[in-house]
């Protein structure tokens, strides 16, 4: 209803992640929930088509193009799979930190793997008693001559196992609490590194979440991102930079439930005409599209700000994930409801957007963790 | 460096075709252009025998300038050149009159291993254009192809046969026309391809550009003359018995057996 204004490079993107979400994802979206399966063939396709390069600087043969454009991409494709677009995002994750805080060497041996899509990445922060409090985590990293050795164990990380580069948040110097964390990039065969089980979600069903074990797995020092002790600015900024993605993947499953069950009530006939003529369901689908293009035009207004160069943008980013998707939760639960027994059955996609959206408001931070940052931030801003 | 010349056809988007009652003819107005979906099996042969052998790839079509956006399509799945074949003497062209300008294209284009196309367009089924343009070449023809191999001088080319497989050791350049279920993946265009043939165009020929002899182009050139088009209708006929059910029984048995359904 809104034309955004997207440029000639953004559109022909937008085109061409719908054409890849029509004939990779749309037609089996729902089998892969169903059966909790991963499915290569929508990644293999998005790397063809040059999408995991979208962020990575040109001259390591990615497209060098910003957050609005890596937001549209993953808005689009959670229009046709959130499991499959969560994939897609949580490879930002791993792939901001090298790109922000690599060096030369790490930039140039990582980067191109990664702009191919050759590679997918993953972020390893979460521990089992440290979530929200991120600060707890216990896995350590000893240095010990040229090498580091890792010890711990991390929970819920997406993309474990099918990814090969990891970056994985550790303490050099435990007495030093969130001062001594430091971020390492450790490969998928390294040794004393391993995999754990693949968790059973409720929804994004199709992406992998997976706990990592660390049991004296040695990597070459030239492994350490930044310097030690700079482990919680890197997650930080990587956190900052990936929460437009949550709020982008909220839009996308939000539209495509407005759409479905709007479909729905305009061709349902009760009482003698569609349901959508009683004000009770239409002025529903009106409250649905206000709410969407408001998160929509928060999502591109907040990635416009970042792409023009915003330093402190950690309220902007919170306020996007935090609105976008609890917006995506009350549509998608709306659109179980418009659907009436036909929302409810699996038959149907839109019982899977209520079972995707709802991870959003936890992922990535909670919501109610990002609330705190935006009230923290109040008080800086308006002091 | 070697050549694969990969010949493409636009084929209007099912669901979008709309005939003029009076004419029998497509409405072109109201056509959205697709890539014809054989096609893709070709192009996704063309650039992998790119990838496997560093071959160079000449994306060919004729048709009206609203098919440039396929042949861009085509580049940025992998092509690296764009020919187009456009003249207003080609229109109405049957698959003869097709293969006479395709082939007087290729042609210009020596020299080049082999030449790609699909199996059969989706609006016309007939799957003649390929061995058509063979002939006019004075090239091997080979159809229904799953896989192409380079083997030192030679081609080693699989190719589907109604009760199994063939295998030909061909000498180049040939044409080859692709089987619909070559592979199961076909990849999508990428998006830094995309952005740069934004600014390119594609190299066109028209009839004059190819010296080409006017009486064989077009509807002129095309023995096949279209009569009329029109939708087939299916109708089911039922049939209703009545009357008391001993006299339903003998009379339904009957109606069986006189269809020859049933004997007694």
């Amino acid at each position: 209803m809104i034309d955004y204004g997207l440029n000639d490079t953004q559109k022909l993107l937008v085109d061409l992640i719908k054409r890849i979400g029509e004939e990779y994802i749309k037609p089996y979206a729902l089998e892969w929930d169903e059966k909790e399966v991963y499915n290569e063939r929508p990644i293999k396709a998005l790397a063809q088509a040059d999408f995991f390069g979208i962020i990575v600087p040109k001259e390591y043969g990615g497209l060098g193009l910003g957050s609005l454009e890596m937001c549209l991409a993953v808005e689009h494709l959670s229009y046709y799979c959130a499991g499959v677009s969560t994939t897609y995002a949580a490879s930002f994750l791993g792939a901001y930190p090298i790109i922000f805080f690599g060096n030369q060497e790490q930039k140039a041996h990582y980067l191109p793997r990664i702009a191919k899509g050759e590679s997918l990445c993953a972020f390893a922060l979460t521990e089992p008693q440290a979530g929200s409090d991120a600060f707890g985590i216990k896995t350590t990293a000893k240095k010990e001559g040229d090498y580091y050795v890792l010890n711990g164990v991390k929970q819920w990380i997406t993309n474990g196992g099918i990814a090969d580069i990891y970056v994985v948040i550790a303490l050099t110097d435990p007495s030093k609490g969130a001062r001594g964390a430091s971020a390492f990039i450790v490969e998928k065969g390294d040794p004393g590194f391993t995999v754990g089980k693949k968790e059973k979600k409720l929804g994004l069903r199709t992406s992998v979440t997976t706990e990592l074990f660390f049991n004296d797995c040695v990597i070459p020092k030239s492994r350490l991102l930044a310097k030690e002790g700079m482990g919680f600015i890197v997650a930080l900024k990587t956190l900052d930079y990936a929460r437009c993605g949550a709020g982008a993947q909220a839009v996308g499953i939000a539209q495509a439930a407005m759409e479905i069950s709007l479909k729905h009530a305009s061709s349902r006939i009760q009482f003698g005409q569609p349901v959508y003529q009683f004000q009770a369901v239409s002025h529903t689908f009106a409250d649905m599209a206000m709410k969407i293009e408001a998160s929509r035009s928060l999502l591109y207004s907040v990635a416009r700000f970042i792409d023009r160069g915003a330093k402190d943008f950690s309220g902007a980013s919170s306020m996007v994930k935090c609105f976008a998707t609890d917006v995506a939760m009350w549509v998608t639960e709306r659109a179980i409801q418009m659907m009436g027994g036909l929302g409810y059955m699996r038959d149907y996609p839109v019982q899977k957007y209520f079972r995707d959206a709802k991870c959003l408001q936890i992922y990535e931070g909670t919501n109610e963790i990002q609330r705190n940052v935006i009230a923290r931030e109040l008080l800086k801003h308006y002091k | 460096m070697e050549k694969i010349i990969l010949c493409i056809k636009g084929v209007p988007k099912p669901g979008t075709v709309k005939v003029d009652p009076v004419t029998h003819t497509l409405k072109r107005d109201s056509l959205e252009l697709i890539l014809n979906p054989p096609d893709r099996q070709a192009v996704e042969m063309a650039v992998r025998l790119k990838e496997n052998y560093g071959l160079k790839v000449t994306v060919i079509t004729m048709g009206p300038p609203n098919v440039i956006p396929l042949l861009k399509e085509v580049y940025g799945i992998g092509a690296d050149e764009m020919v187009l074949l456009s003249d207003r003497a080609f229109a109405g062209a049957d698959t003869l009159a097709t293969s006479y300008v395709l082939a007087e294209a290729i042609k210009k284009m020596s020299p080049y291993s082999l030449v790609l196309m699909g199996l059969k367009s989706i609006d016309g089924e007939t799957s003649q254009v390929p061995p058509e343009t063979a002939a006019l070449l004075g090239l091997p023809s080979i159809t229904n192809v799953k896989t192409v191999l380079k083997e030192r001088n030679n081609w080693v080319v699989l190719r589907q046969t109604e009760y199994g497989e063939e295998e030909l050791e061909v000498e180049p350049p040939f044409v080859a026309s692709v089987l619909p279920e070559a592979f199961d993946y076909l990849r999508p265009p990428s998006l830094k391809r995309l952005l740069e043939v934004k600014e390119k165009d594609p190299l066109v020929f028209t009839a004059k550009d190819l010296g080409l002899s006017s009486e064989k182009l077009g509807l002129n050139g095309s023995p096949t003359q279209v009569v009329d088009v029109f939708e087939k209708k299916f109708e089911a006929k039922g049939q209703v018995l009545e009357g008391e059910p001993s006299f339903l029984v003998e009379k339904l048995i009957s109606v069986l057996e006189q269809k020859g359904l049933i004997h007694r």
